[in-house]
Parts: structure tokens; sequence; C-alpha cells
């Protein structure tokens, strides 16, 4: 502590230190533990709460594991198939995030001479310049049924009848895909970058296949870059709120949908925070479960 | 298994920029062979060729007789030695060495048995298990030899690999590789600056300059009968003396240099044959320092001449005195540790001479120090 003051100064060490704690205290842990509160308290019209009717109840827990009790199933199975459909779904979508980025990552980091690296990083950039709703927009154009693939395709003879890519849920995996396409390129880019080329002629040179040089030497080095990118991208897909409202079928919902209905349409905050609760807890198990996988410290992701 | 390499006119270009130019050379099996030159002369670009990791724009590379055209490294006979090892971090040392074997596909409890093996050639028994930053300097150069070895390559190709390490463990590891390549009989090729590393260790050495070969040769010849004033400068050190030819017989020239007459060798142009010169040519007569000698009862050479004495440096095993011939030239020479230079005091003029069979002329060239 003397020595971050004595190295930055009071003034600086001054505004570091209550910058983070006000950040911590007031943007993070406050609001995240008002959820938690609210999410095992009844929802209550605003004259009710504090009175006696208003303490700690597990029934928004219930309802998403039994529904409510008018209805007759044992279990909610609606929204549990949601919550699981968007798990699945975002392990998916960043399983084939990090197929696609991979190779872009690896070829900008150490194939491509430094102006092309340059030029490709600007051009995965400027795109996304454009907001993420108005992207999914121009998604849905291109994927309507109507649309300008399904013209193309009809136009040019190679299908009969139009895809109904929408339904089929094509138009939301591409989107999300999409969406959080950078997270993922980034940290590859700088776990790839760092390593040496030299390992990369020295295994070529051994008589190493290139699929086996990946396997043995790139990946097990970018292992901290990826699991980095799967779960920025596990997060951020897991939590999407635009791109499924726009993209996915009238059939699919995102889980994130279901809590926005309770937070806005239902007014009822109380079963949105449990909702949400339930998401933050299961994206922190898919983070500690990537990094048990990766055999990765917290500090070697966030490098 | 052994096998030569030959370079026949090869040539390697980077746009306008001939970083190789038309190298032409045949290295013998079991042969160790260096190449030497200052950084920037093609050396490590030649290495490059044979081993696959780029294709010459002229001229052929064949391994064992066979062209290299369209070979890819994985493919080639050789095994290079990268100058930072490139030894892979994540592996434990016993993987690393048998990684080539790994990639051929030979079963773990045999990879184990070969990398025991390779481990004991290069002292390293037992440490097998060890991570590769747990090692020394030193180890983790033989590792990475250890781990080229393990194919059986006929050639072994070493970029400079001692250059990273202190000097102490620099002239063991000189002694060690020779070891090596005597018990293991391949052909080495080894790049260096180091003019040391080249004559110590080398069968032959090829001196490069600019993309070209300067001259190739037993380490020994290089040194005594330099062909070009950049060889002999770049290897050991050398007093250029600029002059002019007064008469030259047979094998021995008589060079004017500013007043003073030198009878020196003529230089040669090819391992049998010594350069031409003409009455009047500007020529460079190149002496080494352990040759000249304080001229005294017991020392008096055929060449003699005198300097004004600057400073003496002392290095250890030698002196090096520093003389002033006149504001133009400076002269140096060194003397065994052992040699009493009380005598010698700054300002002084001293009386010097040397042998005309240590001196070599050649035509006037650029140096290596300039």
């Amino acid at each position: 502590m003397n020595y971050f003051f004595n190295k930055n100064g009071p003034l600086v060490s001054t505004y570091f230190i209550v910058a983070i704690i006000f950040w911590l205290i007031f943007l993070i842990i406050i609001p995240q533990l008002y959820m938690l509160d609210l999410s095992f308290r009844p929802n209550l019209p605003p004259l009710l709460r504090g009175g006696p009717d208003d303490v700690h109840t597990l029934t928004h827990y219930k309802h998403f594991i039994f529904g409510s009790e008018s209805s007759d199933d044992a279990f909610n199975y609606v929204d549990i198939g949601v919550f699981f459909n968007t798990i699945l779904t975002a392990i998916f979508v960043t399983i084939i995030n990090l197929c696609f980025c991979y190779p872009i990552a690896f070829y900008m980091a150490k194939v491509a001479t430094p102006n092309t690296a340059r030029l490709l990083i600007v051009s995965l950039i400027i795109p996304f310049w454009i907001n993420e709703l108005l992207r999914s927009f121009a998604l849905r154009i291109l994927f309507a049924g109507e649309g300008v693939i399904n013209n193309v395709l009809l136009g040019t003879g190679l299908i009969d009848t139009g895809i109904n890519f929408i339904a089929l849920d094509i138009a939301l995996y591409t989107g999300l895909t999409y969406a959080y396409i950078l997270l993922m390129i980034f940290p590859l880019y700088n776990a790839i970058e760092s390593l040496d080329t030299n390992q990369l002629e020295a295994a070529k040179d051994l008589g190493s296949s290139t699929f086996r040089t990946h396997w043995r030497i790139v990946i097990p080095h970018a292992k901290a870059g990826i699991a980095s990118g799967c779960t920025m991208v596990f997060m951020l897909t897991a939590g999407a709120l635009a791109t499924p409202v726009v993209l996915s079928s009238p059939n699919t919902y995102w889980f994130t949908q279901l809590i926005y209905q309770w937070f806005n349409m239902n007014d009822n905050w109380s079963r949105g925070s449990a909702y949400s609760i339930l998401l933050l807890t299961i994206s922190v198990i898919f983070v500690l479960l990537m990094m048990r996988i990766f055999k990765v410290k917290i500090g070697e992701i966030v490098r | 298994m052994s096998a030569d390499v030959e370079l026949q006119n090869v040539s390697v270009t980077f746009g306008n920029f001939y970083a190789a130019k038309n190298v032409s050379v045949k290295i013998n099996k079991g042969e160790f062979f260096s190449f030497l030159g200052p950084s920037g002369c093609g050396k490590t670009t030649l290495l490059r060729a044979i081993s696959g990791f780029l294709h010459p724009s002229e001229g052929k590379v064949l391994i064992g007789g066979k062209d290299m055209a369209g070979i890819g490294p994985n493919k080639r006979p050789t095994s290079l030695i990268f100058q930072n090892l490139a030894l892979f971090p994540l592996m434990s040392v016993a993987d690393n060495i048998a990684f080539s074997l790994e990639v051929r596909g030979i079963y773990k409890t045999e990879r184990r048995k070969r990398a025991d093996e390779l481990l004991e050639l290069i002292a390293l028994t037992g440490q097998g298990d060890k991570k590769v930053h747990e090692l020394s300097g030193g180890q983790r150069q033989r590792v990475a030899i250890a781990r080229a070895l393990a194919i059986e390559p006929e050639v072994l190709l070493l970029d400079e690999p001692l250059s990273a390490l202190d000097l102490k463990l620099r002239q063991k590891m000189r002694t060690e590789l020779r070891a090596i390549q005597k018990r293991v009989g391949i052909t080495f090729i080894y790049i260096t600056h180091d003019q040391g590393e080249a004559l110590t260790m080398s069968d032959r050495v090829a001196v490069m300059n600019e993309g070209e070969l300067e001259q190739v040769g037993l380490s020994n010849d290089v040194y005594n009968f330099p062909h070009t004033p950049f060889v002999a400068t770049f290897v050991g050190e050398n007093n250029p003396f600029y002059g002019k030819v007064l008469s030259f017989e047979k094998d021995m020239v008589k060079v004017d240099f500013q007043g003073n007459n030198f009878i020196a060798k003529a230089g040669n142009i090819s391992d049998q044959k010594n350069h031409d010169f003409k009455k009047g040519q500007e020529v460079i007569m190149f002496i080494r320092p352990e040759s000249i000698f304080i001229k005294d009862g017991n020392n008096k050479l055929d060449n003699n001449f005198t300097a004004k004495l600057q400073t003496i440096e002392f290095e250890g095993n030698l002196k090096n005195i520093y003389l002033n011939l006149n504001s133009k030239m400076n002269v140096r020479f060194s003397v065994p540790n052992a040699v009493d230079t009380s005598s010698l005091s700054a300002e002084k003029e001293v009386e010097l001479t040397f042998s005309s069979q240590k001196a070599v002329v050649l035509p006037k060239g650029s140096l290596a120090v300039d």
C-alpha cells in the first residue's frame, strides 16, 4: 500500500482507490445484493413492502422449477426448457465461434504480414461501429423468407422452395455468433501472437503436420486466450437480448426474454431477479468449468 | 547415416536485394562445416534454404545427391537447431526430445526409451521429467541438440545456437558439440559470426560477406592464407599496410609502404594459385599482431620498421600493444603476458620486426572493419 502511494503519488492513488471502490461497491455489489434479496421476497404492491407480508421466501425459485400452482404439470417445463435451451445454444454458439475465429486469429497473428493483419483487424472492427440492434435487423433482411439469401438461391435455381432461416433458428445462431466475434478473436489473437514463431518452425522441421503443430504447440500455448474468449462469448451470448428478440423464431424463447417479461411486462421484479440470479449462477459455473477444463487460473484469463 | 550437401549457384532474393548471391559449395558427408560472416551476410538465409524454410530464387540445393526443390522442411533429412533453441516450454524434457518420434506415431514406451538414450548421450540422464525452464542454459542447449538428433537426421543445421551463452559455457559447449558430432558422425552445418567458434570446431569454414562466399577452406588455411582483404581482417586480427608493389618474383612481393620496403608472400587467389601482381599496383599487406616482435638481439627478421608507442592494453593471456606509425597509421601487436614490457613507455620509438613468410599481400579491397 505504501509502495502503491509512493509510486503513483497521493492524488492519483486516492483517485484509483476511490474509483475502484465506487465501481465495486455502488455499481456491482450493492445492486447485485439488492437483486439477490429481492429474488427471495414476494411480489408485493409498493404499499405493502416492508410490512408483515414482506418475508423471505423461495416462491420464485419454486415457480421456476414447479410452475404456477394453477398449472397441472409437475414441473415448469416451459421455463426450464427455455433455460436449458438458452444454455445449450450459448455453448453451441461459443464452440462455433471458437472454430470460426481460431483460424482467423492464427492467420492474423502468424501468417499475415503486419500490414495485412492491420487491415484485417480494422475490417473486423469497423462493422461493430453499427449498433447491435441494427446489425440484427440487417441479418433479418438477409435471412427473411423473401430476403436476399433466399432470392439469390431461388434465382440461381439452387433450391426450389425458400428456406425458412428464421424458423430453423439459423438466423439466430448466425446473429449470435457474429455479435460477439471480436471478443473471441482478440483474446485468441493476443495469445497466439505471443507464441515464438520459431516454435512453429521447429515443430515443422521435426516433421510435425499442421494439425499436430496446432494441437500440441499452438493450442496449449493459447489456452488462456481460448478460455478467456469462450467465457466472454458464452456469458454475453447467454445474456443477449436484442439479437434473440429480432432473429429468433416465434417458437424460440431466449431466457433473457423471460427475465425481461417479468421485469417489464408483468411488473414482477422479484421473479425477474430470481431468474437473473439463476442465469448469473449458471454463467459463473460455466466460467469455473472452463478454467478447470483448460487448467488455467483466473489471473491468466484476464491477461 | 550421413549425407553430403551441395549448393549449386544458389541465389536468394527479397525484392531487389540479394540475401545470397550465386553460392556454390559442396559440404562433405560427416563434415563439420561452418558458415562464418558478419550479421546480415546471408548465412542464415543459406541455412534456411538448406532446411527448406525458404526456396532459392535461383540454383539448386542437393542433399545426398537429391534435388530438394519442392520438398518442405518436414520432409527433408535435416534437423535445425534454432538460435533461441525453440524448445517447447509446455512439454517435459523427454517429450521435447521425443517430439519428432511422436509425430511419426511411435508408441509412448518406445519414445521414452529413445529419449532416455539421448539424455544419456547429452549427459542429462534421469532429467527427462523436468520442465524446460528448470534446466540451465547449457542443459537446454544440449536438450535442443538431443531433440534435433532424435529423428536421426543425415544433416544437422545449427543457427548460432551458442550465441546466448556466456563465455565460459560457450567454450565448453564448443568442445562438447565437436565431441557429439564425432560420436554421431553426421554432417554438421554451423552458422556463426564468431570466428573463434568457427575455427575451433570446424573441419572447413566458408567465410561470407554480403551474400557471397569469400573463401572456403580448412580453418588453418582461412586464417593463414586469406584470399581477400575481407577474410584477412574478419577472421582474426590483422594489421593492414596500404602500399605499392615494387617488384614481384615467383611468390614473393616487395612492397613500398611510405618509404619502408617490405617483403611479403603473395596472397592466394585460390587454394593452388597465388595472385599476380604488377609493378606499381596498389595493394594491402597484412601482418597479424602475433607475428610482429620487438627487435632485439634474438629477434631480427627480414622486415623492420619503427613506430611510436601509444598504449599497452592488458587482455589477460595477452598484452596488446598499440603504436603509431604516423598520424594516419596505427599498428597493433600482441605479446604473451609473460613478456616483460616494463622498458616500454608511451611516446617511445620502438623498433619492430616481422618475417616475410608471415606477411600476406593482397590486391586492394574492402576490409571487414571499415
